[in-house]
């Protein structure tokens, strides 16, 4: 099943079994910064502010259990169950 | 001066999946897997290698370096250089022999970096894998992925890299083989060697303390960097620059990620050093050219992008 995604304004479409940040990737969009693809360097660090979505593992350094609980989460570990609307998280 | 530091003899490395793990380091980058421990830790090692291993992976939630050990010489040499740890003001432990496997007591330190280090005289050492002691063949059979002869070394971002490169040069006897310095004349990347190689260890001056960059495995020719790339393509690896050749040390490299995130390396070729060499020196304005000799610059993450 595809699904829109939305980060920082720009939209493209996500099969539920790729991640968002691969999905952004193959539509050469730079919405996010990409980094590792695998859930340990946290540059891609998003909140998700609407949908669901399920996320792969992440490293606990990058994401805290309570910050997941609170929808924040790695784009190259969400893998989407709905439509999302994203926004990146700045650390600095 | 030299003390007695051989080379680097092991790194631990932590993983988020160990299966997904070993189908990287075992299956695709071609380290041979010789034992696995009751706390669950797997231990691999390149097949040019004569010690029992040199890459160890331990499950955890949080990817990054746990440690990376150094073999001395001899007994003598690690009781020595223990002492002047201990006298140059490092925190100082000791793990005993057979906390690791088939290794000898480690003695631990932390740099000024925040990267923990030990340094140990014994492992037990089966020989080359797959080689007969005598009359060996060039390389054995049943090699997987890309081969990789042996784990060479890592490159670490931390704070403080001027006091960590006069521990590992005033304490631990490496030389400063290159580096990179600033316009206002600080040195930002420390390159040192204990061997003949153009590096052993190196850092990187950052804001964040123990982070690891990447951990290197050597490959024998340009040839075989090619197939690596391939072999990423192929499994679908996260590459993340390459192939292409350094400024620095010269060395033609691939990097790409491993399933957790921490960035790995292999290469071949490039610079050698001897103990009475001067440093090489590039300029922290030319980086561009210094890490990649070819694109002349540098992307945005590679700096960034650490676990």
């Amino acid at each position: 099943m595809n699904y829109n995604i939305e980060i920082n304004g720009q939209t493209f479409i996500c099969p539920d079994d790729v991640t968002v940040l691969l999905a952004m990737k193959g539509k050469g969009l730079t919405s996010l910064p990409i980094g590792c693809c695998a859930g340990g360097c946290g540059i891609c660090k998003v909140k998700v502010m609407e949908g669901k979505y399920e996320t792969k593992v992440m490293s606990r350094a990058k994401v805290s259990v309570e910050e997941a609980a609170d929808g924040f989460a790695l784009a190259c570990r969400i893998l989407p169950r709905s439509n999302l609307k994203i926004e990146q998280f700045f650390n600095k | 001066m030299r003390k007695g530091v051989m080379r680097p003899g092991h790194v631990q490395i932590r993983v988020m999946d160990m299966e997904e793990a070993l189908k990287h380091y075992r299956d695709l980058i071609g380290l041979v897997e010789v034992n696995r421990d009751e706390q669950g830790r797997v231990y691999l090692k390149g097949w040019t290698e004569v010690d029992k291993y040199s890459v160890i992976l331990v499950e955890s939630d949080t990817p990054g370096l746990d440690f990376i050990g150094f073999k001395v010489l001899n007994d003598d040499v690690l009781n020595s250089l223990k002492s002047d740890l201990v006298k140059h003001g490092c925190e100082v432990s000791e793990l005993p022999a057979g906390d690791l496997d088939g290794c000898g007591r480690r003695v631990r330190f932390i740099a000024p970096t925040g990267h923990n280090f030990e340094i140990y005289a014994q492992k037990e050492q089966p020989g080359k894998w797959g080689m007969k002691d005598v009359n060996p063949d060039a390389w054995p059979l049943d090699l997987t992925g890309m081969k990789a002869e042996r784990f060479d070394h890592c490159l670490l971002f931390g704070p403080n890299v001027t006091a960590t490169r006069k521990l590992f040069t005033e304490v631990l006897g490496f030389d400063l083989s290159e580096r990179v310095v600033d316009p206002d004349g600080n040195v930002v990347a420390a390159f040192m060697s204990c061997s003949m190689k153009a590096h052993d260890i190196a850092f990187v001056e950052a804001p964040e303390v123990g982070k690891l960059h990447h951990v290197s495995f050597l490959l024998e020719t340009w040839e075989n960097l090619l197939k690596a790339a391939d072999l990423l393509t192929m499994t679908n690896t996260t590459k993340d620059v390459g192939p292409t050749r350094h400024g620095l040390t010269h060395g033609q490299t691939i990097y790409f990620f491993d399933p957790s995130g921490n960035r790995n390396e292999v290469f071949c070729g490039g610079d050698y050093h001897y103990p009475d060499h001067p440093p090489v020196t590039w300029k922290a304005e030319d980086l561009g050219k210094a890490i990649f000799y070819h694109e002349l610059n540098i992307h945005p993450t590679y700096l960034e992008v650490l676990t």
